[in-house]
Parts: structure tokens; C-alpha cells; sequence
């Protein structure tokens, strides 16, 4: 079998992984019930203020800042530069290009090193900081480790040896439109390919799942309004 | 005295460095097999612990979103590691927020993930063996539930849930604390957590009447069991005896009497603690919390009003509606259940209490946020009402009043040291170390404005601190009730 074959059907694979994965987990957490009313208070009182105090956990870490402003700083710039990361690559699988993706990519461009700084800070505070390398297991550092590697090959096609992007392009399209293309066959392709695909893989069993478990903590997203409105759910419904 | 030392306050609070072990010789005493029945638990380790175990851990968490969510999306970003007052008193890193939480992650993924079941070194699953067990024992007695890493974590993971399930695990499999399932038999059998029967309380109340006629001259009343009372009064049994929560009691009453609001407190459901809530066992929760429904049915109450008490007015605010609600027999008019210092700061807004401000002059006051109110619960109808009232009253009745450093108070709290089912002596040592967090901020005050006395709200504090305050050379007089300070200034007799 040839090398875009195998690439092909490990992005098929990857990819229901990856959905079907986090679709399960998505479900067990809402169908899982929440008996009691443990929002940290204080808390909303409305449901639009849950909304406004998920946005700015969200988007800004607001619990985060609050809590350490070096992880803050390391987590957050991390998390705006992979998401500027992968706004930019879907030049790679639209054709014609969004007009929004055009303008996002001299951003992300450098993105890039912005989001290999941050995953570096965090590396060396595991490293250094003496409570986070207790807390911290193998796949704590692994984790790390394979972002920075996906971010070092990633970089080193753009600024050092470039693969043939139109290709590839052509590679993607073709994946999703069933009409298999050849894979370029560029060391530093295949690495980047290969350690996104196994991230697609670990995702759903994984720590990643903060992503979508943020939306379902009890404590984040519910309103302050227990005396008001009669909660009941699960054992507290019997 | 106990063979252990204080820790040190220092100038600047600092960020201990870990000590791996220092506190896993901390242990309470078992519960024993007539405590453990009379919650319904074996009254002894079983003999297929292990099992049992793994399956009560995976039942929990198919019941419980919270732990479901919360064991799978730690990050182990470290945002949590110094802001547990017991790591910070005791520097032991099993003390940091996810490091407990670990104890139980580690057996859950072991048991109920993939990456778990087949690479458990990498991703740090553990087997539940003899060792894991005692340090759940241990560990999970060393954690208030006072939910502080809970508002400082990017997800919110609220290590009190964890530990709620880990005792409950323990309790499935025979391993009981006693403090908390003793205390929780008195409850169901006599209806408070002192053992104190019907007549004995009555005496008692007959008694403090007494006292106050001596000292004021007026006739406030304490009743007990008066049907057709409009308030029924729900409060921690230690306002009926100890120093200093009975001053707090004779102040409820002082606001009950120049309010003109007839109360009762009821015999048969004369708690407000729910101890039920730190072994996180639902069927104990409901039922010790069904005693106070059926006493405000039969007394035939208009509203429900709790006392100064932390934890019961999280149960209370947060969970009575779902587990004893609706309360559609009470009068609408009020929240239900509705705090004392919401009762006292309505009153005083509308300004139906003549106070003597100056009665209080000799006092130099701060206030210590009791965790459960502040980040478990509110007060008022804004969010952070919890922290705006009792400051509001104070301020009304007294006229020297300072706030700690803000980090260390409203949301920020540090917890007293002894809650969650902790304040018991053979935990001492725990309880002098993680009150040392709180100690500092206090020792600020003491030395920047003079502060002579510390007002909590909750009955599991004012012990906490009565017996915690010596260790760290303050006197023991200094911690007092908000009502206490309240009825101090309260002029009784008749309206102008």
C-alpha cells in the first residue's frame, strides 16, 4: 500500500475517533444528572449571567487569572495561538479560501512561536516548580511534549524546508471529497501529519476532554437560584 | 498539649515547599460498628473491600455530573496547589487540591477509562490496594470541603465533591469516621447533634430567659414547641450551651422580641448542621433534613430562619428546596429559608431595632467569611450578598469595624480549619495547622488596627477559633457571634 493510502485511512480513522469519541463523552456528561444546586458562589443569578460567566472563562480564563498569572499567561497564550493556528490552516481544506482565513493569516503565521512559548512556560514550570512536578504523571509531560513537537515541525515547513503546500492541499480536498490525491512524501510533512493524527487519536480518552468538559461543570454553569426555582434531578427526583 | 508545633507566622504569607508525608500519620478515630449502623453502613471493614469499593466509586459517579466532569477534565495546570489552607499549613503535597483529588482520580481511571485500564503508569492510575485505602482515610479527612480551589480552578473542579464521594466509598466498605457518623445517630435519634432530649432543652432555654431577665431587666422569651409561632428557628444545637454561640442565640432573641415576632425553636428538629453532607450521603442528607420539614408542618410556622452556621445554611439554601421543598405552606412573602442576618438586616434597613451603637465601642472588630456562606451559598437578592450583609449589620451596630486582606476574605476565604467534619480533637494537630492561613490575616489587623474581636457565622468556626486562637497567642474571648454583637447594642423596652 502506498504511503497516501495509509495516510488516508489514518485520517478516516482518526477523524470518526475524534468525533465519535468526543460525541460519546458529550453525551455521559448530559445525560449524567446533577442532583444538587453547587454553583461557587456568587454566582449568576440568571441564566444570560451563566452565559456571560462561561464566556469569560472561555475566552479570557477569568478563573485562571484570578488563580496564577504565570500559568494564566503560558495557558492563555498558548490557547489564542493554537486557535489562530488552526483558523489558518483551513486554507488547507476550503477551496475557494474563507475571506475571514485571509485575514487571520499573518497572524497566523506567527502564531506559531507564540504557541510554542507558551507550551514551553508551562513544560518548564512542571519542570521547575516543585508542587507541579508532584501533581504531574508521564503523559502530563508526553502531552506537552507531542503539542511542542507538532508545533516545531509545523514551523520548520514554513521557515525552514518547504513542502509542496499545493499538494497537499490537493491531498486534503481529496480526503474530503472521497477523490484520493497523492501525499508529498516530506519527512518534516509525514512527522507533522503523524503527530496530529495521534493527538486526533488520545483525544477523547484523554485530559483534552477540558475542551468540552468546561461547558458541564456544576460549579461553572449553574444559576444562583435555589430558594427561587425547585431543582431536582436524578436520585434528588425520586 | 499535643506533639506538634504551631506553625510560624510569618511577616509575608510564602508558598511552602512540599514535604511528601509530613501529615499521612493524621488519622481520625474509626467509627464504630453501632455508629456505622445507626447510618445505615457495615459496621466493619468487608471482606471483599476492594470490589465493593470499585463498584460504589463507579455508581457515585454515574449519579453524579460533577465527579463525572470533574475526574476526567483536570489538566493538572497546578492553578490549585497553594491554595488549599491545609498544604499551606501543613506543606504535605497530598494536601494540594488536585494531588487529593488524585487519590480518587488514580482509581477511577484504573478502573473506568481505556488509558487507565491498559497504561495505567502513564496516565498515574492506581490500584485501590490496603495502602490507597488509608491514605483516602487519611487525606479525605483532611480536606474542610471548603471549595476555596474550587474558585481559584480554570474548570471549577470542586475538590469537597471529591472527598464527599471518597468518604462515602470508605463508608460503603466499613471505614467510618466517628466524629461525623456518632454525631449524625444523635440527629436521627434525638434530633440534634449534642444528644440534648426534649426537657433538656426546654430547661435550658427556661434557664438563658432567666439569665436575660437578670441582666436587662426585660422579659425575651425563648420558646420552644409554641404552635402557631410565625418563625420556627433552625439552629446549630451548640447556640443552646456553648461560649460563644449562646450569646449569638440571646441576640436572635433580642432581635425576635423588639421585631414583635413570635418564634419557636422545635424539639424535635433542634439542628441546623447536616453532617450528612460531609460523608456525601444522600439518604442521611434528605432525612435529617426531612425532620425539620415535618416540625415546621406541625407547628403550623409561617417562615423558616436559620442560624448562624456554615455549613447548614449551605444545606439549607442550596439543597432544602430540591430534597424537602416545595415550600408552598410557608408565607411567600419571605425566602424560604431566610438567614437571621437577612431577618436582622431587613429590620434594620427599616429601622424597627433602636440600636446603641456605642454599646459596642470597646469592641475592634473584623469578620471571618465562614466558607459554606461564602462560596456555597448567598444571602439577599445580589449575587455576593453573603459577604454585603453581615458587614452592613456590623457596621450598623458597631463603630469600629476592619476587613482583613482582601485575598483573604468575601470569595477568597480561607476556611477556619475545622470544618467538613473535622473539628475533632484527635484531629488537632490538622486544625492548628490549617487555621494558620487565617491566622496571618488576622494577625494583620490585630497589628495594624488594634482588633480585639473576631465575629463568624457559623458554629463549626466559633469552636474552631475558641480553641485554635491560643495555639497562636491570641485570647480565646476573641472570637464571638454576629448576634452577640448584635443584642449587645440593641436597645430593649419600648419604641420611641
Amino acid at each position: 500500500m502506498s504511503l497516501s493510502v495509509i495516510y488516508a485511512l489514518l485520517f478516516y480513522a482518526a477523524t470518526l475517533v475524534l468525533v465519535i469519541g468526543v460525541a460519546r463523552k458529550i453525551a455521559i456528561y448530559s445525560k449524567t444528572p446533577q442532583p444538587l444546586k453547587i454553583p461557587t458562589t456568587p454566582a449568576p443569578l440568571t441564566t444570560s449571567g451563566v452565559v456571560w460567566r462561561m464566556a469569560k472563562e472561555v475566552a479570557v480564563f477569568q478563573s485562571l487569572f484570578k488563580s496564577n498569572k504565570w500559568i494564566w499567561l503560558f495557558g492563555w497564550l498558548f490557547h489564542v495561538a493554537l486557535a489562530l493556528v488552526l483558523m489558518r490552516h483551513l486554507r488547507y481544506v476550503t477551496e475557494p479560501v474563507w475571506f475571514w482565513v485571509n485575514w487571520v493569516q499573518p497572524f497566523g503565521k506567527y502564531a506559531g512561536f507564540a504557541m510554542l512559548a507558551g507550551l514551553g512556560g508551562l513544560w518548564l514550570r512542571r519542570i521547575v516548580v516543585d508542587r507541579v512536578r508532584y501533581i504531574s504523571s508521564p503523559s502530563d509531560h508526553l502531552m506537552l511534549l507531542l503539542l511542542m513537537a507538532i508545533a516545531v515541525s509545523g514551523l520548520a515547513m514554513k521557515y525552514v524546508d518547504h513542502t509542496d503546500i499545493v499538494a497537499l492541499k490537493g491531498f486534503m480536498l481529496g480526503l474530503m471529497y472521497f477523490d484520493w490525491q497523492p501525499l508529498p512524501g516530506n519527512p518534516l510533512l509525514i512527522t507533522h501529519l503523524s503527530l496530529v493524527l495521534l493527538l486526533m487519536f488520545i483525544f477523547p480518552i484523554s485530559k483534552l476532554l477540558h475542551a468540552p468538559g468546561l461547558f458541564f461543570s456544576p460549579t461553572r454553569n449553574q444559576t444562583d437560584n435555589p430558594r427561587e426555582v425547585r431543582h431536582v434531578a436524578g436520585w434528588s427526583a425520586k | 498539649m499535643a506533639d506538634f508545633q504551631t506553625p510560624e507566622i510569618r511577616e509575608y504569607p510564602l508558598i511552602p515547599h512540599i514535604k511528601p508525608g509530613a501529615m499521612a500519620h493524621s488519622k481520625p478515630y474509626l467509627a464504630k460498628p453501632d455508629h456505622q449502623a445507626s447510618v445505615g453502613f457495615p459496621g466493619e471493614l468487608v471482606e471483599n473491600w476492594h470490589d465493593v469499593a470499585v463498584a460504589k466509586l463507579g455508581e457515585l459517579v454515574s449519579k453524579s455530573r460533577a465527579l463525572q466532569v470533574f475526574l476526567d477534565i483536570c489538566v493538572k495546570c497546578g492553578a490549585c496547589t497553594d491554595k488549599c489552607h491545609y498544604y499551606l499549613g501543613t506543606e504535605d503535597p497530598n494536601n494540594m487540591p488536585v494531588a487529593r483529588q488524585d487519590l480518587l482520580r488514580g482509581v477511577y481511571r484504573r478502573h473506568f477509562t481505556f488509558a487507565g485500564k491498559y497504561f495505567p503508569k502513564l496516565v498515574g492510575a492506581i490500584d485501590f490496594t490496603e495502602e490507597v485505602r488509608d491514605q483516602w482515610y487519611s487525606y479525605f479527612h483532611q480536606c474542610s470541603q471548603c471549595r476555596r480551589c474550587s474558585v481559584f480552578c480554570p474548570y471549577g473542579i470542586d475538590t469537597a465533591e471529591i472527598s464527599m464521594a471518597g468518604r462515602e466509598v470508605l463508608d460503603a466498605i466499613g471505614v467510618g469516621q466517628k466524629y461525623c457518623n456518632e454525631i449524625l445517630g444523635k440527629v436521627h435519634k434525638v434530633g440534634n447533634n449534642l444528644g440534648l432530649p426534649g426537657p433538656a432543652l426546654i430547661d435550658t432555654l427556661e434557664g438563658l430567659e432567666e439569665d436575660v431577665k437578670e441582666d436587662t431587666g426585660v422579659d425575651v422569651r425563648f420558646p420552644v414547641n409554641q404552635k402557631g409561632a410565625e418563625v420556627l428557628l433552625i439552629t446549630p444545637s451548640a447556640d443552646f450551651f456553648a461560649e460563644p454561640h449562646i450569646d449569638g442565640l440571646i441576640g436572635y432573641g433580642k432581635v425576635f422580641h423588639q421585631a414583635g415576632i413570635s418564634w419557636t425553636v422545635s424539639s424535635y428538629a433542634s439542628e441546623a448542621a447536616n453532617f450528612s453532607m460531609f460523608i456525601g450521603s444522600h439518604d442521611n442528607l434528605k432525612r435529617t433534613a426531612m425532620r425539620i420539614r415535618e416540625a415546621a408542618l406541625e407547628l403550623g410556622v409561617k417562615r423558616i430562619v436559620v442560624g448562624e452556621c456554615g455549613h447548614a445554611w449551605r444545606v439549607a439554601y442550596s439543597f432544602w428546596n430540591t430534597l424537602i421543598g416545595p415550600f408552598d405552606f410557608l408565607d411567600p412573602k419571605y425566602p424560604a429559608p431566610q438567614h437571621i442576618c437577612e431577618l436582622t438586616y431587613d429590620l434594620l434597613k427599616r429601622g424597627a431595632l433602636k440600636i446603641d451603637k456605642e454599646a459596642n465601642d470597646h469592641r475592634r472588630i473584623t469578620f471571618h467569611d465562614s466558607c459554606n456562606v461564602a462560596r456555597a451559598s448567598r444571602m439577599g437578592n445580589m449575587p455576593g450578598g453573603q459577604f454585603i450583609i453581615p458587614r452592613e449589620i456590623l457596621k450598623t451596630v458597631a463603630n469600629n469595624f476592619f476587613d482583613m486582606a482582601p485575598e483573604t476574605i468575601h470569595e477568597n476565604t480561607f476556611c477556619c480549619g475545622g470544618g467538613g467534619g473535622l473539628l475533632t480533637d484527635d484531629l488537632m494537630e490538622l486544625r492548628v495547622k490549617g487555621a494558620m492561613p487565617r491566622m496571618q490575616a488576622l494577625k494583620q489587623v490585630v497589628d495594624d488596627n488594634d482588633v480585639n474581636t473576631l465575629v463568624a457565622i457559623c458554629a463549626i468556626c466559633k469552636t474552631q477559633f475558641a480553641k485554635t486562637l491560643p495555639y497562636y497567642k491570641h485570647s480565646m474571648n476573641m472570637i464571638t457571634s454576629l448576634h452577640h454583637v448584635v443584642g449587645d447594642a440593641i436597645v430593649l423596652g419600648g419604641k420611641d
